[in-house]
């Protein structure tokens, strides 16, 4: 008995110090290894691919955002500032919930099944508001156009794309709100979009900020 | 271009991608596992552990080592997070709350990565560097080392010895993931992941005001996190957060480093036990699978029934608009299929079908391919499983690569086949029995039941994906999940290293005219049509009350 109980501390020791051994090569060395070649070769990159616009940092361009409008008194949700190109809903992305003394970004999905009726409820209210938002005199958006990316909320909820359709119906409405004309906001757009990688790979994207800063661009020159 | 041509042919490049790698790889493997020469490091870490790597083993102290290793990773990962608060490095994050802290320690030493925390609001940076990042590369060097015990169970005969766990696991750990893992995080660097130390700070923003970020360690711990089949995500959205996945491109790649080591294996598997066809009858099963349920899944999402997806027009609910439908559910497949559980989409917003199709891929077993090492481990049982039926059908004593399938053999492997469905199937029974657990369904009725059912297979296959509408940060499902995990893991590979003990103790019997031949079309058929059946029998009356139900409906 007592000699199995050696044993087992002897044994157990043996494991200790090889988890010890190597976090030594995985958790320390592996890592700071990795972490110097990419500051030293891709220190944009690793640091989180900021954009800046004017001399200021205005977000990343991996990272979306929400255009809104000041929150105004009595509401719970802001409205979009329809200046602005807007991207995907977000409706499973939150704040931290726990080491509240800070105010984190939790990324997360809404986990909404598909015959839940509340994703079905926030799926046709984000219809209705993009053809209604983008509905302008002369351009009337029908609900079959709107791309279904445009009404659901990402995986990470901070997806920063949408697709080239649902950046086409929001052309209008911007072009109107900034004075431009459909023309040049439509090149915009093209200039912005991005297809599929090497012709197959993913789906074709508009990076929201990117087309933003580029229209605020446009908007300061004229 | 439409998007169901442009999902195919990244299916198509995908496995162009593995057929390269397949053959150097497996071939790597199969001398590292068989040199007698070490390493300098090598060397100093046999020093560290007081270990003689040259040392044979028989399959109970081989098993002695994988448990004593494992036991210390879970209970040092678990003091780690318990002292969270008091560590250095960490940005004054609290300590994690003890049944949480034990439900993260048993799922990362068991290859799982389930999680119950959100991982940029709980975890600081020596928890995830030091802590849960190590423990993706030694749990997937342990799941390999015993998938390579098995397999010199076959190539040996009239020993009883194994080879030398210490040795096993330095080796793929220092000659395999670490240098792969490097690569490859530097790649996902180069495409926009981040890696630094930089701490939580604030981004400015287009409309003003800020962001408030926190950095990390990212693309070396995603790298080793798909590399390794785990799955435990630096961030809450795991492979769907634009740092940890930022490109289509690196999608692609992400889900390469998950299948890459699994079927090498198989040819591993085939160099040492002296017949590479045997290791090609072996991946033609695994790939005939997850081709399969790759179609069968995209399918459903592209036909994305449902009533709120045909509302939007499009299975896009939890997926993200760069990676689309093709590419998230080639991605779902992999990592359902692997015990990988990364999840660059989320399977709780998938259509009613096509969640129950990334159950159904967990509950084969993850044998097709399967985790690292634990894959192929778990396709030879179900071989042996499959020559035993071949066996009954003609009335002979079944064989497989020369040694005779006896009762001892297939007691074990049956035994093993029973583990995991008893785990899943009594704790969803209890969870939906008590009065409290229930509580934490998002979704009602039949989605609801699939909650708790996908939490629970996940587990005990050691997956780590979740329908994750389920709140599991709760006492119940931390320590039922923890458990599950710990079982579902440790029991089965009692069960290998016992039956690779027997296996390497007999005398090879030699084929004859009568023996089944193992390594042709006929005998995949048979694997594939075996594994098929056991699951379906196994599994179907829980899946009919939740994703059947949700998808049919």
């Amino acid at each position: 008995m007592n000699h199995s109980v050696t044993n087992t501390v002897r044994l157990f020791g043996a494991g200790l110090r090889a988890l010890l051994m190597l976090t030594l090569v995985t958790g320390v060395i592996y890592p700071l290894l990795v972490t110097g070649v990419a500051q030293g070769l891709f220190h944009d990159k690793a640091n989180g691919s900021e954009i800046t616009a004017h001399g200021k940092v205005v977000g990343s361009s991996l990272i979306g955002q929400s255009y809104d409008l000041p929150l105004k008194k009595g509401q719970e949700t802001p409205d979009p500032d329809l200046k602005w190109f807007q991207g995907r809903p977000a409706n499973g992305l939150g704040s931290n919930s726990v080491n509240t003394q800070y105010k984190l970004l939790l990324s997360g999905a809404t986990n909404l099944s598909a015959d839940s009726k509340d994703l079905l409820r926030q799926v046709q209210d984000a219809k209705a508001a993009v053809v209604r938002n983008n509905s302008v005199p002369g351009y009337t958006v029908k609900p079959s156009q709107v791309p279904a990316e445009a009404v659901t909320s990402s995986g990470s909820g901070l997806d920063p794309d949408i697709s080239p359709r649902y950046a086409k119906i929001q052309v209008h409405r911007v072009a109107e709100r900034n004075g431009l004309s459909v023309g040049q906001v439509e090149k915009l757009v093209k200039d912005k979009t991005e297809g599929r990688t090497v012709g197959f790979i993913g789906e074709p994207r508009v990076n929201v900020l990117e087309l933003n800063v580029a229209l605020k661009d446009l908007v300061a020159r004229r | 271009m439409s998007p169901v041509f442009a999902g195919v042919l990244q299916l198509l490049a995908l496995i162009g991608a593995l057929a390269l790698a397949y053959v150097p790889l497996g071939n790597y493997m199969a001398r590292v596992y068989a040199s007698d020469k070490h390493w300098r490091v090598e060397k100093w870490i046999y020093k560290g552990i007081g270990a003689n790597p040259d040392t044979e083993m028989r399959w109970t102290a081989y098993l002695r080592g994988v448990l004593a290793f494992s036991a210390a990773g879970v209970l040092f990962l678990y003091l780690l997070q318990r002292l969270q608060g008091s560590l250095p490095g960490s940005p004054g994050f609290s300590s994690i709350e003890p049944a949480q802290a034990f439900d993260t320690a048993a799922s990362f030493v068991t290859n799982t990565n389930w999680q119950s925390y959100a991982g940029e609001q709980a975890m600081g940076h020596v928890v995830q560097t030091a802590g849960l990042a190590v423990q993706n590369f030694v749990s997937a060097a342990v799941g390999i080392a015993v998938a390579v015990a098995l397999v010199r169970g076959f190539a040996r005969s009239r020993t009883g010895e194994l080879g030398n766990f210490w040795a096993d696991l330095v080796r793929g750990t220092v000659r395999v993931l670490v240098p792969v893992a490097a690569v490859a995080a530097v790649v996902l660097v180069a495409c926009g992941a981040i890696q630094n130390f930089s701490g939580i700070h604030e981004v400015g923003q287009f409309m003003g005001g800020s962001q408030q970020w926190n950095g990390g360690a990212v693309a070396s711990q995603e790298a080793i996190k798909e590399l390794g089949t785990n799955g435990g995500g630096y961030f809450n959205a795991n492979s769907a957060h634009p740092f940890e996945n930022p490109t289509p491109f690196t999608n692609l790649f992400e889900i390469f480093l998950i299948l890459v080591i699994p079927l090498a294996l198989t040819r591993t598997f085939g160099v040492m036990v002296g017949s590479v066809k045997q290791g090609y009858a072996i991946l033609a099963t695994m790939v005939t699978i997850w081709v399969g349920f790759v179609a069968l899944l995209m399918w459903t999402e592209f036909a994305h029934h449902g009533p709120a997806l045909q509302a939007a027009g499009g299975a896009m609910e939890g997926k993200e608009t760069r990676f689309g439908v093709g590419a998230s559910a080639l991605f779902g497949v992999s990592t359902t299929l692997t015990s990988t559980g990364a999840v660059d989409s989320f399977h709780s917003s998938f259509t009613g079908l096509g969640g129950g199709i990334t159950m159904l891929g967990m509950m084969l077993g993850e044998i097709a391919p399967g985790g690292v090492g634990s894959g192929l481990y778990g396709m030879l049982i179900m071989a042996i499983i499959a020559v035993f039926i071949a066996g009954l059908m003609v009335g002979r004593t079944p064989e497989y690569l020369g040694k005779k399938i006896g009762s001892r053999e297939i007691k074990l492997a049956a035994c093993y086949i029973l583990v995991t469905p008893a785990l899943v199937l009594i704790f969803t029974a209890a969870s939906v029995a008590l009065p409290t657990p229930p509580n934490s369904m998002r979704g009602s009725g039949a989605h609801g039941f699939s909650e708790v059912l996908y939490a629970f297979t996940s587990a005990s296959n050691n997956n780590g994906s979740a329908f994750a509408g389920l709140n599991a940060n709760t006492d119940w499902y931390n320590t039922t999940t923890g458990l599950a995990m710990l079982f579902g893991r440790f029991v089965p590979m009692v069960f290998v290293l016992a039956l690779a003990g027997s296996l390497a103790g007999q005398r090879p019997v030699p084929a004859t005219a009568g023996t089944l031949r193992t390594e042709k079309p006929l005998f995949t058929g048979l694997l594939v049509g075996a594994i098929l059946i056991i699951t379906g029998l196994t599994y179907f009356p829980a899946l009919a009350l939740g994703p059947l139900a949700e998808g049919l409906a």
